[in-house]
Order: C-alpha cells, then structure tokens, then sequence
C-alpha cells in the first residue's frame, strides 16, 4: 500500500532564522467564493474612500489681483511658471511651486483680456486699450517698459502665439496678425469673413496644424482661417454666441467651444454638420474651455460660478468645483503636467486645484500605487451598479446653483414637452424629423 | 475555398495554443466569454474584445502560476490487486508517514461529559470541543495545548468558531452565547432560543441557529443544519424527511426538497456548492445535485447515519453507528456517470463508540470524530487542499496575520441581503428592466394595447392548463426511452409549448427566470424528478418506477434581494 499523508514543513512557510512570513496564494476559484460579491464590496469601499479624500482645493496665488481676473496664460516651456492679467490693466507672473508672484507691471490701462507667451520666454498681452505689448517677465524689473508695443484699429479681445513662426494674431473686430521680429510694425495680415463685422471674441492657432487659426464672434460665428491662402476658410454659425475656443492637443482637428448656452461643444473642424459632443452641466454660460494635455480632459469655466471638468467622451462633468468666495469665473487652464487646474475669477483671485479630485501627489509606495490601480479598476468594473454610480456622481452644490439647475431642467422639460405636443397635433406628411441633440444648436454653415 | 482549407489545417503552434487555454478554462475559466462579433457598436465591440483578451490572459497567467503551488495532496493507493484502501488501519498510516503528520492523529478520552460535538476554525488551527453536559474546551490541537476551559453546567447542543480563534458561540439549554478565546462570556444573544445547531457564515458575518421555539419552517423541529459555502444558503433537515433551503432575505422557504423517506439525520455539502450528501432515518446516504436537485446515487448505510461531512478534496466520511467510512469519488462519478462508487475509501471504528460528529480539518489529512467517549483525530490521506491561500485563511498565521486578516474580512464583509441561490448575481445587468427602461425612453413607440391585454385576461395559466399540460409531460416521459436529462429537458419544452410559459421558464433554469413572474402572484408549481432503477441501469435504458417520488416547490420568493422590485 503506497500511503502518502499531506505535511507541510514549517520552514516553507518562513525560512528559519527570518522574521518574513511567506504569502502562499493559490488562485483556484474553489478557494475564493463570493468572488463576484467580495469584489463588489471591495468596489463600493473603493468609490467611498475617493470620494471621502475628495479635496480639489489646494490655494490660491499670493494675494491676488486688485480686480477680476479675465485671462491667463502657461509658459509652454516651464511647468511651473503662468501668466494672469486682470481687469485693472495689472499683469502678473506666478510660480506655482511657491504660489507667489514673481512679476507684475501695470502693463495697460484697461482690461487685460489676452495673454500668451512666446517662445523666447517673452510674455503678450493684449487690452481693450487698443495695443499689444511685449514683455520680459524674468529678466526685467516691474517698472520697465515693454520690449515692444504694437497698436491696432479697435480694442483687442483674444491673443494666440504661431507654433513656428515668430508671428502672433490678436483679435478685435479683425484679426490682425503681427510679425514679432518688425517691432511696432503694424499688422502684416489681417484676416476677416468678408461679411461679419461684430467684434471677435477669442482666437486661437492650431499648434500641430499651424497655418490654421479658429475664432468665435459675438455674431454667433465660428470661423476657420488658413494663413497660407489669407483667408477665411468656413464659418459655423451656433444659436447663441460663443466665449472661447480651444484646440485639441491630442487630435489636432477637435476643438472645443464654450458657448453662451450654457454647454461646451466639441467639433470636428473637418466635419461641422453635427457636434462631436455636448458637454451640459453648467447653469449660466460657459466663459472659458482648454483641453488637457493629454486631450482626454476639458476644464470649463463658467458664469455660474464653477469650474468643471469633463471627460471628452462624456456629456456630463465628471466634477465639478466650487468654494463660497470664488465668484465669476472667466478663465480656467490646466498645467502642463495636467495634474492641476488653474482658475481666474471676477473676485481677483487665482485659485489652484487638483484635476482628479481625491489624487495625492505625494511619493508613493509600490503597494500603494498598486491598490489605487486595482481600486480604480474596480471601479470602473462595478460603474454601472446603482450603489457605486450614486456616489460617484453625488456632489454637494451651492443652493443657488442646484435651484438653477432645478429650474433650468423644469424649463427644458417644458419646451420638450411643448414641442412633443405639438408633434402630436401635427399631420404626418408635415411632421419634420426630430433633430439630434448635437445638431440642434447649428444655425448655418457657410464655406 | 483557400480560407476554409487555411482553417482546417490549423498551425500545430495554434493548436497547442488552444489546448492549452482549454486546459487553464476547465479550473480558472469563469464560464463562458462574450461573442464579441455580433456587437454593432464599434466603440463597445472594441472594449469587449479588450476585456475578453485580458480575461484569457488571467486564465493562462493563472494556469501558469500553477507551477508555484508548491506542496501535494497525500493520497492511499493499493499497489496489488488484493489490497483495499478500506482495510488501512490508522496505526498503519501513522507508521508510514512523516513523524510530523503522524502526531495528528490522536484520541481524548472524555467520558464524563459526552457526547461532544467538535469544530475547527478556518484556518484549521484551533479546535473546539463542546460536550453535551456543558463541557467546553478550545485547543490548538497540533501542539496539544489547551486555549479555554469551560464548565457551563447546562445543557450544549452545539458550538462553533466564529471567523477565527478569538470568539466562539456555544448554543445552551436556552440561548446562544458567545465566549472569547479566554472563555470570558461577551454576548448572550436571546434572539436565539433553544438553539439546535449553529452555523457561521465567515464572509457575511452571520450565525445562524436553527431554534424550536420560533418556527417559521412549519415542520417541527429541524433535525440537521448546514451552509453552502458557494452561496451561503443555510440547508435544514426535517422530521419529514425533506430539505428546506433558507436566506435571511426571505420568510419562507426557497426550496423545499424530499430527500429521505424518515427524518433527515445529517447534511453536507460541498466546496463548490455542486452536491448535497444527506443522511436520513432510513438507513441511506443519498448524494443530491442542487444545481438540477436531483438524486444522484443513493448508498445504503446500515443504521442510520449520524453525521456527514465533505472535505475540501471531495472526500465525504459518514458516521453511522459506531463506525465512519470515507467514501471517494462520490462526485466524480456523478459528472462521467460511470456509475456508483462500490466500497468506502477509508473505514474506522466499530470499537463500542457511537459517533456524534464529525469534521475535517482544513488544509489537512484530517478528520476529527467526536463519539460519546470522546474525540479522535485520524489521518484520511487525499483529503485536505495541500495549498492554501494565506489571504483567504492562513493556517501559520502569526498575531499580527489574523489581526490584519480580520480587518481586512470586516471591510470585505457582504450584506445579508447579497445571499441568493446564484452567488455571482451581482453585477449582471438587469436586462429585463433596461429594455422597459429603453421602451419608456423612446418618445416614437407604439403605445400599448390595453384593450388586447384585457381580451386576452383569463385565457391560460389557470390550473387546469397547468394540469393537463403536466399530464401530457408525464405521458411524454412514460413513452420516450431516452437519457434522463433529456426527458427532463423535452418534458420542460413540452411544457413550453402550452401557455404555460413562466413556469415552464422556471423549470428550464431553477431559478434564473424566476423574476419573470409577475408579483403578488404565488405561482406554486412542482418539479418532477424521475428515479430509475438500479437493475435496469445496467443494461442501458432507464424506467420510472414512481414519479412523485421527490417534489420541489419553489415559490416565487427564491429570487430575493438583488434587482428585483
């Protein structure tokens, strides 16, 4: 009889004279039951503990400007440097790891509502005082004047650096572009559909894509230009006027609107017929959109109050921000490494954030990293069970923003409503299909 | 043609390739994979496609990791013809083996407080003896040292570890209570009256009695308690010889089973939730397939058995009398049907000691027999898992393990209200729902006939279709000469084909399609299971002698908690 009965040595399980212990796993599925339920468990603890180390505030920079801040701008070749330029003509660089204020100069005398930096590490900045100006904000004291300054026919709205060239385009009711190496030269091309003449709001230059430039109007238009042929090349009218524009980084062909109406849009530039997406969730209108570096992402920023991120491939905001004394917010930007949001409101200040609400950036073990892995995976397995998506999208809001939600969607089911009765009293040859909700905000388009 | 040539002589590497994943699927496969072809969406077919290569990934990745299991499972093999496991004496085992393994088996003479009931923990460490006239004792019976001692002159009818060796709950005369590993008393839970039997739940958290005083089973005094560790499904034995399945979500019974033709004396089941091993008055052992509940293979015991129990490697010891016999191959009989297993694996006793109780220790080859004069440990080589999980129960563990495990147990821990007879129920997509859910959604839908749904009330699903659709399945199943599955399978199409439809899905699928019922309903219906004769088996072809033999009733409340209402 050949007899053989189990017998564990003591030293497999710790080596002796160690003091590890030895983790013995055995993956057969008859040794873990209530696999499915353990991990859903595991799921619900997961979005309960991200939610429970949600804080998205950091600071805000220094002290702040005087008056509102209506426009910011990043140093593409520093993480850590950004420019903001406030209501009172003052302009300032920061220092993010520090949070304080490295540079400033009354640069203007009115509102400064555009800023960009130039390669050379030189800063831009645009004012309703009808001129651009060129600064040096790290080799130059506060009180110097500008390197140069360059003069257009109206008050400037929208600034937007070349990817190449050393040219820049500035809005007003034309967009006039300038050559940075002729020094308060006047503009050496100034593009405009031929028959618009409302002001134009925000430009900005295709980066991968260079000669393309995209701008939106206060009469409603999105248009296209293309440097090489001087021209303007197509013109998307929306039903409400649009705030800003941003290109996405990633797929040089997507860019994003911030509209009056509320949403964002996303469009294909090479196919306007219908939007890419709609992003809804705001409650007053939408003043500044920029995708991520990553071009996974958007961050909006709104009259209502809020910052807002948002997914590209989701309609609604994935978070959204808020504090009791930021008010207006008309410039929103993330940083280079996409780990941050930076926000400039009417109250002056300028205020930074963690774009994934509950993410630390401290030093983290390998274990660590590998339990928010394999949480984030559990997550994103059990996201469509009613417990988990609850908490993932339950957020506290302002009482004054959730009553305007609240009566925004009473308002909007009503016109639904209104428009579905209508429907049904109308005779069938004259019934019109219903339109999509991405085509619906569409006017025109012209070529 | 070209392609069809390609397919048919598939590359050896391909083949191998496809073997090989076969292989890993039959352990770590989770069922079967989407069919990614017939999604429209490119979006989400590209998503599932992802998902689907990873899930093989993991199977073979798992299947590799095989190679890093590092101990075996001991087994008893005779080397001639003559030779018969059965006949192994313990002292022989104890002579062959390791001087290490040959310490666990041992005897405790307790005469005075007898009989006892026994149970290990988890991890197998500890054991807990508890003595019909208030004797209670922990030990760690590897180093033979004893934890608590306890003299609680009353009555004890059972005792259990709860999720490791800190606590454990003891039923007395009158209420359960719950002592710390220093036998200092925490709890005395008077929800619990004249407790029987306890049993814990370690992933819920939940201790179960099964009382006198409260009887929601309406069958008298239950006479044998167990859980399914696959889906926490506590089963209780009667004096009427049937089986009644019980989940803290509902107030009746899900399932009602016919088990035994006397009282039911003991129950088993086993790791995987496939089988049930009963023992009854009438001298069998009768082996159960819950996932169909149908009798598989029926042994005679020659008294009536006290106890079963099944070990983590499918090995199932039987007490009747004053003996224990191992069986082997119980279960794997039943998934070739080969036929029935002829004689015990293992056999011990018939020295004068009426067994009580009995238990397998797990992650070991061993079995732990209480008798009314004590406790004996004997070594059943084959039995206990040689590999364990450190993070599922560790049997080395150290302070620091179990204190870590169980706060880690307690985070984990599942709601009652998760229990249901299909344990991966949670996270399926509700279907059912989703599409009213979509119907509603869709502004351009027909609306609904409601003057065709009132003409149509009344017709079908009174009982009289339900009888005579019944007696066409009977008529069906007396003429056909065809495997037992399949006459059950053309009986439920028969039954299909009537308007019978609900049930008929119910019968197809025990308890998928059960929601489907309509609430405040109480659709009662029963489920025929068909014996056979033994002689008959033998020359291919299977008769029925008595179909009312075994009667399920399953009521609507099988489906509970998730996604219902």
């Amino acid at each position: 009889m050949k007899i053989k009965a189990l017998s564990r040595p003591t030293a497999s399980q710790q080596a002796p004279g160690s003091s590890v212990v030895r983790q013995s796993r055995n993956l057969d599925p008859s040794q873990h039951p209530f696999e499915r339920a353990r991990e859903y468990t595991r799921a619900l603890k997961a979005i309960k503990m991200e939610r429970m180390f949600a804080a998205p505030f950091i600071g805000q920079m220094g002290d702040g400007h005087v008056d509102g801040v209506y426009t910011m701008a990043k140093d593409p070749n520093s993480l850590e440097r950004f420019a903001s330029g406030s209501g009172d003509g003052m302009v300032k660089v920061w220092d993010l790891t520090t949070r304080e204020e490295i540079w400033h100069t009354q640069g203007h005398e009115n509102m400064v509502k555009g800023l960009c930096f130039t390669p050379e590490r030189k800063l831009l900045s645009c004012a309703s005082d009808k001129t651009v100006k060129l600064w040096d904000p790290y080799h130059s004291s506060p009180e110097a004047a500008p390197l140069a300054s360059y003069l257009g026919p109206s008050a400037f709205t929208g600034l937007t650096m070349h990817r190449d060239h050393p040219s820049f385009a500035a809005s007003s009711s034309v967009i006039s572009i300038y050559d940075l190496s002729r020094p308060s030269g006047a503009a050496s091309q100034t593009l405009h559909w031929p028959t618009s003449v409302d002001t134009i709001t925000s430009v900005a230059f295709n980066q991968t894509e260079t000669s393309i430039l995209g701008s939106t109007a206060l009469d409603r238009s999105v248009i296209m230009y293309d440097l090489r042929t001087s021209s303007p090349v197509h013109k998307l009218v929306l039903k409400f006027a649009s705030n800003a524009i941003a290109w996405n980084p990633m797929e040089a062909f997507n860019f994003a609107v911030a509209n009056e109406d509320h949403n964002a849009y996303i469009f294909d530039m090479r196919k306007t017929d219908r939007a890419l997406n709609v992003l809804k969730d705001h409650v007053a209108a939408v003043m500044d959109v920029e995708f991520s570096p990553t071009g996974e992402d958007l961050v909006t920023a709104s009259y209502d109050r809020t910052v807002r991120l948002w997914n590209r491939a989701r309609g609604h905001s994935r978070d959204v921000y808020h504090t009791q004394r930021m008010q207006r917010v008309f410039s929103a930007k993330f940083t280079p490494d996409s780990k941050y949001v930076l926000s400039g409101s009417d109250d002056g200040n300028v205020r930074l954030w963690r774009s994934n609400a509950s993410d630390r950036s401290g030093v983290k073990s390998a274990r660590q990293r590998a339990k928010l892995e394999y949480d984030q995976a559990l997550i994103k397995r059990y996201s469509h069970m009613p417990e988990i998506r609850r908490i993932k999208r339950q957020r506290h809001l302002p009482r004054p923003i959730k009553k305007a939600g609240e009566i925004k969607n009473e308002e909007l089911s009503a016109i639904k409503r209104r428009e579905e009765n209508v429907r049904k009293h109308t005779s069938k040859a004259d019934l019109k299909p219903r339109k999509n909700e991405r085509e619906k905000m569409i006017l025109t388009r012209e070529q | 043609m070209a392609e069809s040539t390609a397919k048919a002589v598939m590359a050896p590497h391909d083949r191998e390739e496809k073997k090989r994943l076969a292989e890993a699927e039959k352990t770590y496969g989770r069922g079967k994979g989407n069919s990614t072809k017939s999604v429209r969406d490119k979006k989400l077919r590209a998503t599932l496609k992802a998902q689907e290569s990873k899930h093989k990934q993991a199977i073979l990745r798992a299947k590799d990791a095989e190679i890093l299991l590092e101990h075996e499972a001991g087994f008893l093999e005779p080397e001639g013809e003559l030779e018969r496991t059965y006949k192994v004496r313990q002292d022989e085992i104890q002579e062959s083996v390791g001087l290490e393994t040959a310490k666990k088996g041992f005897e405790l003479r307790l005469n005075d407080f007898g009989p006892y009931r026994a149970d290990y923990t988890r991890n197998g460490r500890n054991l807990l003896l508890a003595g019909r006239k208030g004797h209670v004792a922990t030990m760690d019976w590897r180093d033979g040292k004893l934890g608590c001692e306890l003299q609680l002159n009353e009555t004890v009818r059972d005792a259990r570890w709860l999720h490791n060796n800190q606590y454990f709950a003891v039923a007395q005369k009158k209420y359960v209570y719950i002592y710390d590993h220093n036998g200092v008393e925490l709890h005395c839970l008077k929800k619990h009256v004249e407790p029987l039997f306890l049993e814990f739940l370690p992933y819920h958290f939940l201790l179960a009695s099964a009382t006198v005083a409260e009887l929601p089973t309406r069958l008298g005094r239950p006479t044998a308690l167990t859980q399914n560790p696959h889906n926490a499904i506590l089963h209780a034995g009667h004096q009427n010889g049937t089986v009644t399945l019980w989940s803290p979500n509902s107030q009746t019974a899900l399932v009602k089973a016919l088990v035994h033709r006397g009282p039911v004396r003991s129950l088993a089941i086993d790791r995987l939730g496939r089988y049930m091993v009963s023992t009854g008055q009438d001298q069998r052992m009768n082996v159960w397939d819950i996932r169909m509940f149908q009798e598989v293979h029926s042994y005679s015991c020659h008294q009536p058995g006290a106890d079963v129990a099944i070990s983590d490697r499918g090995l199932t010891a039987v007490g009747w009398g004053t003996q224990v016999s191992v069986w082997r191959g119980l279960f794997d009989a039943a998934v070739a049907d080969q036929g029935k297993v002829k004689s015990p694996y293992m056999a011990w006793g018939g020295d004068g000691q009426r067994i009580e109780n009995l238990r397998w220790c797990p992650y070991e080859d061993v079995l732990g027999v209480t008798h009314d004069q004590g406790f004996a440990s004997l070594l059943v080589p084959g039995a206990g898992e040689p590999n364990f999980d450190s993070l599922e129960a560790n049997p080395y563990e150290n302070t620091k393990q179990r204190q870590e495990a169980e706060v880690q147990a307690l985070l984990n821990k599942l709601q009652p209200d998760m229990i249901s007879l299909d344990p991966n129920v949670i996270g399926k997509l509700d279907t059912i729902n989703d599409k009213k859910m979509r119907e509603e959604k869709d502004l351009d839908r027909r609306p609904d006939e409601h003057m065709e749904k009132i003409k149509n009330r009344g017709r079908g699903r009174n009982s009289a279709c339900a009888n005579t659709c019944v007696r066409r399945v009977v008529e069906t199943l007396l003429t056909k000469k065809d495997s037992r599955r399949r006459l059950c399978a053309k009986s439920m199409r028969n039954v299909a084909r009537t308007s019978f439809k609900t049930s008929a899905r119910v019968l197809g699928r025990p308890w998928v399609g059960l929601r489907r019922i309509p609430p405040r309903t109480c659709v009662r219906f029963r489920l025929f299971s068909f014996g056979y004769h033994k002689g008959s088996r033998a020359q291919g072809h299977y008769q029925i002698p008595s179909f009312m033999r075994s009667i399920i009733e399953i009521q609507r409340s099988c489906i509970l908690g998730v996604g219902t209402e």
